[in-house]
């Protein structure tokens, strides 16, 4: 077995290149299974027998929910592997992750306030979940100040990488606070040990959605891999040619 | 068409929270590409400051 893939993985111009080329092939499929998926989700699938057509709203919710859990820990794991072998390109993932962490985290958050109104009765409680979350909010966001507040790229990696990694413990206690606890929110229906507590045409769509998010994540994390590359390449001649490419 | 958008009494809810995923969705693109070329902005300059030589 030979090795030499992973570290050329590690090498600035190849992540570079081989990032542009991969994009498209990540944000084209994306829109259509998204597409489909919100066809599916507000069109083909019938109205819940309790929430009647309020459940829909799961079709974003959760994608969104997915992501925020999803990127935290790919950001923390980038960010360990950055902190123990000194490899920049980990560290440059670890600082793409977090804007789009961060925001689908408020997608998450919002979405989830405006299905709880109709159907708990509140926007807000300060339940394990929804706390949790919240939490989840401010470590991506103080993982954002802490980076925007050193200017040395190296140093910032470092300090805001020991966040991340630190911050990684919410993410079990996010995922299984409504198992653990006595919570408001309900219990995973789809990610669960068995089957999913759905019907197909319910089911499906939700599925083409979280698919959609996770390949668009990946798009956008392709694109932001690459700024953040360039950001800290400092003497190599392929700058010359990215840029003027 | 009507009944669509009614969405059984809860479109004040259902839309709102489809707009503002979508919205996070698409502001997401916007902002990768700014930073892109934000990126190759401050690269281009920092070749122009050091002149020509590799």
């Amino acid at each position: 077995m030979k090795w030499t893939w992973l570290h050329r993985l590690a090498s600035p111009p190849y992540v570079y290149a081989l990032a542009a080329r991969l994009t498209p092939w990540f944000a084209w499929p994306a829109a259509l299974l998204i597409a489909a998926g919100l066809w599916g989700g507000l069109v083909l699938a019938p109205a819940d027998y309790q929430q009647g057509d309020g459940f829909r709203i799961i079709y974003v919710h959760a994608p969104s929910g997915w992501l925020s859990l999803m990127v935290y820990t790919i950001m923390g794991v980038a960010a360990a592997v950055g902190l123990i072998w000194r490899i920049k390109v980990a560290h440059a993932v670890a600082a793409s992750c977090a804007p789009i962490g961060a925001s689908f985290t408020f997608a998450a958050l919002v979405t989830g306030a405006l299905w709880g109104e109709p159907m708990w009765g509140t926007y807000w409680e300060w339940d394990p979940r929804l706390t949790s979350e919240l939490i989840l909010l401010f470590l991506y966001l103080g993982y954002m100040g802490l980076r925007a507040g050193i200017d040395d790229t190296q140093r910032a990696d470092r300090a805001s990488a020991l966040l991340a990694v630190v911050g990684v413990v919410n993410v079990p206690i996010i995922h299984y606070s409504v198992t653990w606890w006595n919570s408001l929110h309900q219990a995973p229906s789809v990610m669960r040990l068995g089957r999913p507590t759905m019907p197909p045409t319910m089911l499906l769509p939700l599925l083409l959605m979280l698919l959609g998010f996770t390949l668009y994540f990946v798009a956008l994390l392709l694109m932001r891999l690459r700024s953040e590359v360039l950001a800290r390449e400092r003497s190599a001649s392929w700058i010359r040619e990215a840029v003027s490419a | 068409m009507r009944e669509f958008f009614d969405m059984g009494g809860y479109a004040a809810f259902v839309w709102p929270a489809y707009l503002v995923t979508l919205t996070v969705v698409v502001l997401n693109m916007v902002w990768a590409r700014r930073a892109l070329a934000r990126s190759r902005a401050e690269a281009r300059r920092r070749l122009d400051r050091r002149g020509e030589q590799p």
